[in-house]
């Protein structure tokens, strides 16, 4: 019989309702898998066995009596900066060791009403703050396609589990390209939907304007199928969008570019990007123009401040979100030695304590861009520009239906490499931040490997607000033309992890 | 309470600022966050490059452009005044670091000597 964990979501989902093979099946090949290659990859925070395997025995159950949802007994991973009642949600911080959350974010809830079992919890940067999950206070994730690099991040462990074969579908969240980045460097794909697009209830919250969730797969089609079951309206998050939305699903099975304006952002190529990166880049541009996509280069001028103002806007939010970790209602309590413990003395042991270097940077750098007399000058103009961002869209928007560039400047980087550099870590999402500026919807799909390192690159969709079913269709047929092109998915040629420690 | 901002330096108009060793401590201050000495050595460089780069958004000109909070538009979103099922007093209390008769017990707000 075939390796299940080796089978799409799609393909699980058409094997289960056809009752060859059971959830409690496809959810222990997961587990076994997880067991197998995660001391290794270290994708996950926290694996819940049993749950997961009562999880798919109720799932059998809902489709022993004629239930054939969509997804109902594939199993997910989830990124743990989204609560799970009765499960940890630790956020990759001190701060949060042991926190069991007493209720479900609207996200976690939708996959288990959808049938889905949860296999665990991914690891991440420090409250989603970074570039390469580096950053979790748990220890790094590792690439699976060379485990002394990067995964990517914050989502890292999301990543690495879907492309290692752990799990077929993961949850990420993305607030400067935290899904979309480590889906370039891990050869999978990810999403970041219009914002609103999914609930950000129970999404422990680090740019509450930016922040969105969203599908980790390894197909675009088994994307889809997962944002389907976490979109829609919530009455819990007043930034939801009140709307019905398209199936995603039919849009990637439809897929196609034919007579479609695909718009090349000139920002967006070039001078800081890798030469393997902008290879594959133009190869699936050239596959776009062959299956008879129209290209047209467009400009936005103001893409080249949009790393400064999210650098503003993403600290300032970040300072006044993170407030609430102040050592009194849930979360870690540290009582000062030297000096009386006051409440706010116990705070500010308990923040010094629980937070790691990056979230200490960045509390520190929205403090002030927030403080009086450096308002207008930082966090104010930092919006003005967000603005001017907002209108490059809207124009580019008019000459093309889509946009495309390369996802991530670089292929996966070593271990360490940025770590004491935070500026160069920081310039890993040049290409991704735009998007969460905007509010645009944005996904990455694995376009190769680059020649010089043999690992991972990503292009990236970019579709005006509201039109994701229009990026799916284009991403499908992407993928489509990327995989008649190469013979085979790209993960076929994942090095093998097993024994790997 | 300190005001924010309250002794930074005075310079809100131009773009020029730069944090140095003291601004970091002051900022850690206001920030609730007990830096020690060692990592304000740490720290401060690294945020003077940052914010060195983030001034960038300075060179843009954009005087009379509106400002932008947020990437939808957003309106005031009401419900009816029902009472919904909620938290259940142990399931609240369930994380908190010490709790007392149904309550969260939190460190005294005041000095010693106030």
């Amino acid at each position: 019989m075939t390796d299940l964990t080796h089978l799409s979501a799609a393909e699980l989902d058409a094997a289960l309702s056809r009752g060859e093979v059971s959830s409690v099946e496809v959810t222990s090949a997961a587990l076994e898998r997880i067991a197998a290659v995660d001391p290794a990859v270290h994708a996950f925070l926290h694996v819940d066995a049993q749950g997961a395997c009562a999880q798919a025995a109720a799932a059998d159950e809902r489709r022993a009596a004629g239930e054939s949802t969509p997804l109902l007994g594939v199993p997910v991973a989830v990124k743990d900066v989204l609560t799970t009642r009765g499960l940890p949600t630790t956020c990759g911080s001190r701060i949060l060791e042991g926190w069991m959350p007493p209720y479900d974010a609207t996200v976690v809830a939708r996959l288990r009403a959808a049938g889905m079992p949860i296999l665990g919890k991914t690891n991440m940067d420090e409250f989603a703050m970074g570039s390469s999950t580096e950053h979790s206070a748990y220890g790094p994730t590792h690439n699976p396609w060379d485990l002394e690099r990067i995964p990517g991040g914050s989502g890292g462990g999301s990543a690495a589990a879907v492309a290692a074969f752990e799990a077929p579908l993961a949850i990420g969240t993305d607030t400067g390209g935290s899904i979309r980045q480590p889906g370039a460097v891990t050869g999978t794909v990810g999403v970041k939907p219009t914002y609103g697009g999914v609930s950000r209830y129970g999404l422990v919250a680090l740019a509450s304007s930016l922040d969105q969730a969203g599908p980790v797969a390894r197909t675009v089609l088994d994307a889809a199928l997962l944002h389907d079951i976490i979109a829609g309206h919530d009455v819990r998050d007043s930034t939801s969008i009140d709307t019905a939305w398209p199936s995603m699903a039919d849009a990637a099975r439809r897929g196609s570019v034919d007579g479609l304006r695909i718009g090349v952002v000139r920002e967006l190529t070039g001078a800081g990007y890798q030469p393997g990166v902008q290879a594959r880049f133009e190869d699936a541009v050239d596959l776009l123009v062959k299956a008879g996509a129209d290209i047209v280069e467009v400009s936005c001028p103001h893409f080249d401040y949009a790393f400064a103002a999210y650098y503003l806007i993403l600290p300032s939010e970040a300072s006044s979100n993170l407030a609430k970790f102040d050592a009194m209602r849930y979360g870690l309590r540290v009582l000062p030695e030297a000096v009386d413990p006051t409440a706010e003395n116990v705070m500010a042991a308990t923040r010094e304590a629980g937070f790691g270097d990056e979230v200490k940077r960045r509390i520190i750098l929205g403090t002030f861009a927030l403080s009086s007399g450096y308002y207008d000058a930082y966090y104010g103009q930092a919006q003005k520009v967000r603005t001017l961002i907002c209108r490059d869209f809207a124009a580019a928007f008019e000459q093309a239906d889509v946009l495309v560039s390369p996802t991530a400047p670089t292929t996966a980087f070593r271990i360490g490499d940025k770590l004491d550099d935070p500026l160069a870590m920081y310039l890993n999402d040049v290409a991704t931040i735009p998007a969460n500026l905007a509010g645009v919807p944005g996904m990455s799909v694995p376009s190769g490997l680059a020649d010089e390192d043999g690992l991972p690159t990503g292009v990236q969709v970019l579709a005006p607000a509201m039109h994701d079913d229009r990026m799916y269709a284009v991403a499908a047929a992407l993928e489509s033309l990327l995989l008649e092109a190469a013979g085979a998915p790209l993960l076929d040629r994942l090095p093998d992890l097993q024994g790997a420690r | 309470m300190d005001e924010p901002g309250a002794s930074l330096p005075a310079d809100s108009s131009t773009s020029g600022a730069s944090l140095t060793r003291d601004d970091v401590a002051r900022l850690a201050h206001l920030a609730r966050i007990d830096l020690t000495d060692a990592e304000l050595d740490h720290l401060a460089p690294q945020l003077a490059v940052i914010l060195d780069a983030v001034t960038a958004v300075s060179a843009v000109t954009a005087d009379d452009m509106p400002v932008t909070s947020h990437p939808l538009p957003l309106r005031n979103v009401t419900r009816p005044d029902v009472v919904m099922p909620s938290l259940a007093p142990d399931e609240a209390l369930a994380g908190a670091p010490a709790t007392e008769q149904q309550r969260f017990s939190v460190p005294r707000i005041l000095e010693e000597e106030a």
